[in-house]
């Protein structure tokens, strides 16, 4: 990732941080408009959660690293702790390997 | 100022630092998969400073490592980070004052902040909470990605550790409490749908950005009371 791509993301970020102590006594946020940016982050989260589980490159990414998300997500539903839930989902994706499945 | 460190309860000081230690369990999660994964150890330290978004940033460098070109990265980090254009509206009160202040604290606003200044009513408690919170987090997160970074640099083999396995895995930890309301859950199923059926077809990083398409499905009239809107949490991440 190049250090111009990290910098554009920062600068916008802080820029969206920045909008609202610099023009609170002029504007204001409609709720329609926060409601659609909330769910707007939601939707490409799970995008790329489905996305990176199940894929790499433009196929099918193999049985064992859907099957290690899957064990982790049944875990972060749970409320389990985190370590415990990132732990198990690489954890099961090893061993499922390990015995030969890609 | 005089008794500034006072102002805050107990109660606040461990919670917050409680999330502080959470975040840095997850910010060094963040420098050792990404490294661990091929990228430069510069980089999730840069990005960590300057972005300061753990979504952002595990998703940024998700898309960068699936093959996906760096505008895609920045344009997925960027609508995720969109989100906090109404926290800075909701707390601008406490960076009042001097510019540099309000410089400086724009920096600071994140989930964890806004959650913490919300829970005040009274000025000077909401700013105590949003700079000790603010601050005390910047500290740890970076603190814990460069060492999470170094660790990573051991790993070696990723997939070998499962570790391609942890990436998604975080980042359905972080956005699962948003799920809770289901046109947000159906819309970005959905998405998700779309995203995975594109990914055949399109370059790296373009098809989650599709996925927006489902927010159509998200379009739906606000029939929810507006306490509930209000506190409406976001991707509650975990910085």
């Amino acid at each position: 990732m190049p250090l111009l791509a990290i910098v554009a993301l920062g600068a916008g970020t802080y820029l969206f941080r920045l909008a609202g102590p610099v023009f609170r006594r002029r504007m204001r946020i409609p709720d329609r408009l926060r409601q659609l940016l909330s769910d707007a982050a939601a939707v490409l989260l799970v995008a790329l959660v489905a996305t990176a589980a199940l894929t790499a490159g433009h196929g099918f990414a193999g049985w064992a690293r859907p099957a290690g998300v899957l064990v982790g997500g049944v875990l972060a539903i749970r409320r389990m702790p985190f370590p415990v839930v990132v732990l198990a989902a690489a954890a099961t994706t090893a061993i499922i390997r390990f015995a030969g499945v890609p | 100022m005089r008794s500034f460190w006072r102002t805050l309860d107990r109660g606040t000081l461990r919670d917050i630092a409680l999330v502080c230690v959470a975040d840095a369990i997850v910010g060094a999660s963040f420098g050792a998969i990404t490294v661990s994964g091929g990228l430069h150890p510069w980089v999730p330290i840069t990005m960590s400073v300057l972005v300061f978004a753990g979504g952002a940033q595990f998703a940024a460098a998700a898309v960068v490592l699936a093959g996906g070109s760096p505008a895609a990265a920045v344009l997925t980090g960027l609508v995720l980070n969109s989100r906090l254009l109404p926290y800075g509206f909701a707390i601008a009160d406490v960076v009042d004052g001097r510019r540099w202040t309000r410089l400086l604290g724009a920096q600071l606003i994140t989930d964890e902040s806004l959650a913490f200044t919300l829970r005040h009513q009274d000025r000077q408690r909401r700013r105590a909470a949003f700079w000790t919170c603010g601050l005390a987090l910047f500290l740890c997160w970076n603190a814990a990605v460069v060492l999470g970074a170094l660790a990573g640099t051991f790993l070696g083999n990723a997939s070998a550790f499962g570790l391609d396995a942890a990436f998604p895995t975080v980042l359905l930890a972080l956005v699962l409490p948003s799920l809770a309301e289901r046109g947000t859950r159906n819309a970005a199923l959905l998405g998700a749908v779309i995203a995975v059926a594109a990914t055949p077809l399109l370059p790296a990083g373009l098809p989650v950005l599709l996925a927006l398409a489902g927010l159509v499905l998200a379009g739906r009239p606000p029939r929810k009371p507006a306490t509930q809107v209000a506190q409406a949490s976001p991707v509650q991440e975990v910085r």
